[in-house]
């Protein structure tokens, strides 16, 4: 079990996510940046459909109440347990009431705690991904107590440990393929999309990033279709929205780019004030 | 008009079939039958499909190597004659009240319609409303059917909360609001029925091809309703579509 002490900004469970459910208008969801949720399970051995926490930002506090092994992986919040600065993307020993914190943010703005077995919460629609009005709790709470699906008597140690390129955080080049409406677009709106730097704007979410630069628009909504996670929207004002995980299932603004999921995977480590630019 | 049908790669997993632009009962039956075909496809790798107005969204487990040879599977499918289990459709009536104490823009579309209060509960209430597709939340469902004298603007600025169970119109479109959200719809009452319950097998008791009739009742009924509902002995009614 572990105690959470701080639950910090938005913590969640998640895993691969909700799928077979969008004729009942319910979203994907699952891990921000699936690449970390993976390294991370599969590091531990794990199978791949694990639920694993999604921490953003460093503000965050747990206490293990049992032993049990895990793997931090994504963002580098300089994590420490009792103290002690551990390295990522490793097999971590856990003892008995060890206390896991985070510190300084070295790069990134997602990072992942698997556990040996993975997390046991509610299944809600085959998953555990937390989402309002489909799991009781939206996000984890101060006091939370979260279970594992496996018991350890001692930590399975390994000291091998994965080198992740850095220039994946540091990327700000998203590929992306042409979305469904990107040929309504002029040939000058198709170079602007390109040449700009984007700017990732404070109203970001696991639903969406809205950028703050704005692209010439004269394209009116579409009838209501579907929308994707890594679908970008052309919003009639000219800015665009980058769909998250929790988006919604259909939309009605053009959908003039698709983010490729490596490029969402990387933009996931974005946060607010950030650069991108799309790449075909 | 025939119907005509186009097939567009949707990034690396999906592919999203197209109609012409237009909202039609004939279409959205066509959408229907052909996510019902492509159910009964188990052999295919299909993680989601997500039906629209005119379209319907095909999401493979993994990434699309061969965009023509999916294309052929999947119009061999839509024009495959195989015998789909018929879903029985049904008319859902659905209690609303329609009291100024949830009906908070009633009185602003009055003015602006010339319409009185009860005229307009009185057009709305008495269509049938067809169940388009389910999307935007979960268990918010696209409704079509909405008369004409009833097209009114959406709010220049939308509210922050609108209340779960909001009956409202945005623009040609009315719908009901299933969980408490940020809306800029204009709203006319509110209906004490859960639209989407996660404590049901079935969460959203509604599914694309049904109808709504939104019923008028008193704020004493609706709080009658609300208590049966809390106490799980309230059945809504339903009627089957002939």
């Amino acid at each position: 079990m572990i105690k959470v002490l701080k639950a910090g900004f938005y913590t969640t469970i998640q895993d691969k996510g909700r799928f077979g459910f969008a004729n009942i208008g319910v979203p994907i969801s699952g891990a921000m940046d699936a690449y970390a949720m993976d390294l991370a399970n599969a590091i531990l051995n794990n199978n791949l459909n694990c639920a694993v926490l999604e921490l953003n930002f460093s503000n965050c506090k747990f206490q293990f109440l049992e032993t049990t092994t895990i793997c931090i992986s994504g963002a580098d919040f300089s994590p420490k347990i009792n103290d002690t600065l551990v390295k990522q993307n490793t097999r971590i020993a856990i003892h008995k009431n060890d206390v896991l914190t985070f510190g300084k943010i070295n790069y990134g703005a997602r990072t992942y705690i698997a556990v040996l077995g993975g997390l046991a919460s509610e299944v809600k629609l085959k998953s555990r991904s937390m989402f309002k009005c489909i799991t009781k709790m939206k996000k984890i709470e101060d006091g939370t107590i979260l279970h594992f699906k496996q018991k350890m008597e001692s930590p399975e140690l390994s000291y091998a440990s994965i080198k992740v390129h850095k220039n994946y955080f540091d990327e700000g080049l998203l590929n992306c393929c042409k979305g469904p409406e990107f040929n309504l677009l002029t040939a000058l709106q198709k170079e602007q999309l390109f040449a700009e730097k984007y700017t990732i704007s404070n109203d970001m979410n696991r639903m969406g990033y809205r950028l703050n630069e704005s692209l010439q628009n004269n394209l009116s909504s579409i009838i209501t279709s579907s929308a994707l996670p890594g679908t970008v929207q052309l919003t009639p004002s000219g800015k665009l929205i980058v769909l998250m995980k929790d988006c919604q299932v259909t939309g009605g603004y053009p959908r003039i780019l698709q983010l490729k999921e490596s490029a969402l995977n990387i933009l996931a480590q974005k946060t607010v004030g950030c650069k991108i630019q799309f790449s075909l | 008009m025939p119907i005509k049908i186009t097939y567009k790669l949707y990034g690396e997993k999906a592919i999203l079939i197209e109609w012409q632009k237009e909202i039609s009962t004939k279409i959205s039956e066509d959408i229907l039958m052909f996510a019902s075909k492509i159910e009964t496809k188990k052999d295919i790798n299909i993680v989601d499909v997500i039906a629209a107005y005119n379209s319907l969204t095909i999401i493979f487990k993994d990434n699309i190597l061969d965009f023509e040879k999916e294309i052929h599977q999947l119009k061999t499918i839509y024009n495959s004659t195989v015998k789909t289990f018929k879903k029985e459709n049904f008319i859902w009536e659905i209690p609303v009240c329609y009291d100024l104490q949830f009906g908070i823009d009633l009185q602003e579309m009055e003015k602006k319609s010339g319409l009185s209060i009860s005229e307009i509960v009185k057009l709305h209430s008495e269509k049938l409303y067809r169940v388009y597709f389910i999307g935007f939340l979960p268990g918010f469902l696209y409704l079509g059917g909405l008369n004409k004298q009833l097209f009114f603007d959406r709010k220049a600025n939308p509210r922050l909360k609108v209340a779960k169970g909001a009956i409202a119109i945005g623009g040609n479109q009315t719908g009901v609001y299933p969980t408490e959200t940020a809306g800029g719809w204009n709203i006319i009452g509110n209906s004490p029925v859960d639209f989407f319950d996660i404590s049901k097998e079935n969460p959203c008791f509604a599914k694309p091809g049904d109808f709504i009739n939104f019923k008028a009742i008193s704020l004493l009924e609706y709080q009658h309703i609300k208590n049966s509902i809390y106490k799980k002995t309230y059945t809504l009614s339903k009627y089957p579509v002939k």
